[in-house]
């Protein structure tokens, strides 16, 4: 591999690790969604490092210019953190259903209990007002 | 248990201030055996001020969930106080109360039922939907006849009578939107009975239905993933004791 792109590699990995690194420092991102994102780092930088292992994985899968095996493994990581991030919204969105939900029922059961004064009256009883 | 009658009839509603009122008078002076609780799915107009005032208790969800969201909040409020029958009416006058006893009866003739779903189409009603959502009925009903065995005429009719079972089992697990033809398909699953009824509905009486002519091709395509892929479900619905559901999981 080439001196420059190889530079190049180890810097963008080295700093992607510290950006997740330092967000996870100032609590801006939580350790469960960031370690996917270190892992990914890592992975990426240990390869840069290491051009002999990306040579031979480049010409095992039929790759000439070894940065582009590179690139193939950082896309295979984005879309694992996407899908990882599909996964934790769809979670999100059904507890976010639930919360909803079991909210109405306090407000529901309180502004009963609160108020049942006039026109809840009817209501509570249940029956038909002719 | 603050239940007054034995069974509830529930109402979604988003945006109905035209016609809910109606609907909940309706119900309560034709139906007098259920309590009418009217769920506001994050309405931003008068439709729970209009519900509260025609007599019925109102849940108002805080946001928009979709009719799924809002309707399971319906089975959860029927599961916790106790109610042995849910009727689900559409707030926007579409349902017709006089037929909810059409319904009953056919539970009441057959106590093995689980669920009866009102349908437009088992014999010609006169009911007259646009073509086009006609013929994605037609679909949904020709794949879920095959799939569970039993004829469905009406799988995306959402005027359906509950016992306990179906509401527990609802209560646990609704899909998001468009819920009632995977609802049909939990059914199966769940080896609860079904079976349909002829009933008259009326064109909508006001406010926009949930399905608009622009979303529709998305809601054939998300019904269809929706049945594939519950074919393809070992366990649809978790049982208590079974690992955690994407609901509850930790870790991600």
């Amino acid at each position: 591999m080439e001196l420059r792109i190889q530079i190049v590699s180890i810097a963008a990995a080295a700093g992607l690790f510290l950006v997740v690194f330092e967000l996870v420092r100032r609590r801006r991102l939580l350790e469960r969604y960031a370690l996917l994102w270190l892992f990914s780092a890592l992975a990426l930088l240990g390869l840069a490092v290491w051009s002999g292992l990306l040579e031979r994985i480049a010409s095992t899968i039929g790759i000439i210019y070894p940065p582009n095996a590179l690139f193939l493994i950082a896309f295979g990581f984005v879309l694992l953190l996407l899908l990882h991030f599909s996964i934790a919204v769809s979670r999100l969105t059904d507890q976010t259903k639930v919360l909803a939900q079991r909210l109405a029922m306090l407000e529901e059961r309180q502004a009963r209990t609160a108020a049942p004064a006039e026109e809840e009256e009817p209501v509570l009883t249940g029956r038909p007002q002719r | 248990m603050e239940r007054t009658n034995p069974n509830l009839a529930v109402v979604p509603a988003y945006n109905e201030s035209a016609t809910v009122g109606r609907v909940v008078r309706e119900l309560r002076a034709v139906a007098p055996d259920f309590d009418v609780l009217v769920i506001d799915d994050g309405s931003t107009d008068a439709t729970s001020d209009k519900a509260r005032v025609a007599g019925a208790r109102v849940m108002r969800l805080p946001f928009n969930l979709g009719i799924g969201g809002a309707v399971q909040a319906g089975f959860v409020f029927a599961l916790e106080n106790g109610y042995e029958r849910m009727i689900q009416v559409d707030g926007d006058g579409q349902h017709l109360s006089t037929e909810i006893a059409v319904l009953q009866g056919v539970m009441r003739s057959d106590p093995t039922v689980d669920m009866v779903c009102g349908s437009r189409f088992v014999t010609d009603s006169g009911y007259l939907a646009p073509i086009s959502r006609r013929t994605g009925i037609h679909i949904f009903a020709f794949l879920l006849s095959r799939i569970v065995g039993q004829r469905v005429t009406d799988p995306t009719s959402g005027f359906r009578l509950y016992n306990r079972r179906a509401i527990a089992l609802f209560a646990r697990d609704y899909p998001h939107d468009y819920p009632e033809v995977e609802a049909v398909l939990m059914v199966h699953h769940h080896q609860l009975r079904m079976r349909e009824v002829s009933v008259k509905m009326l064109e909508r009486g006001g406010g926009i239905s949930s399905i608009r002519s622009g979303k529709s091709a998305y809601y054939m395509v998300k019904v269809l993933l929706a049945i594939f892929v519950g074919l393809v479900r070992r366990r649809p619905v978790v049982e208590p004791g079974d690992a955690s559901p994407v609901a509850a999981t930790h870790g991600i």
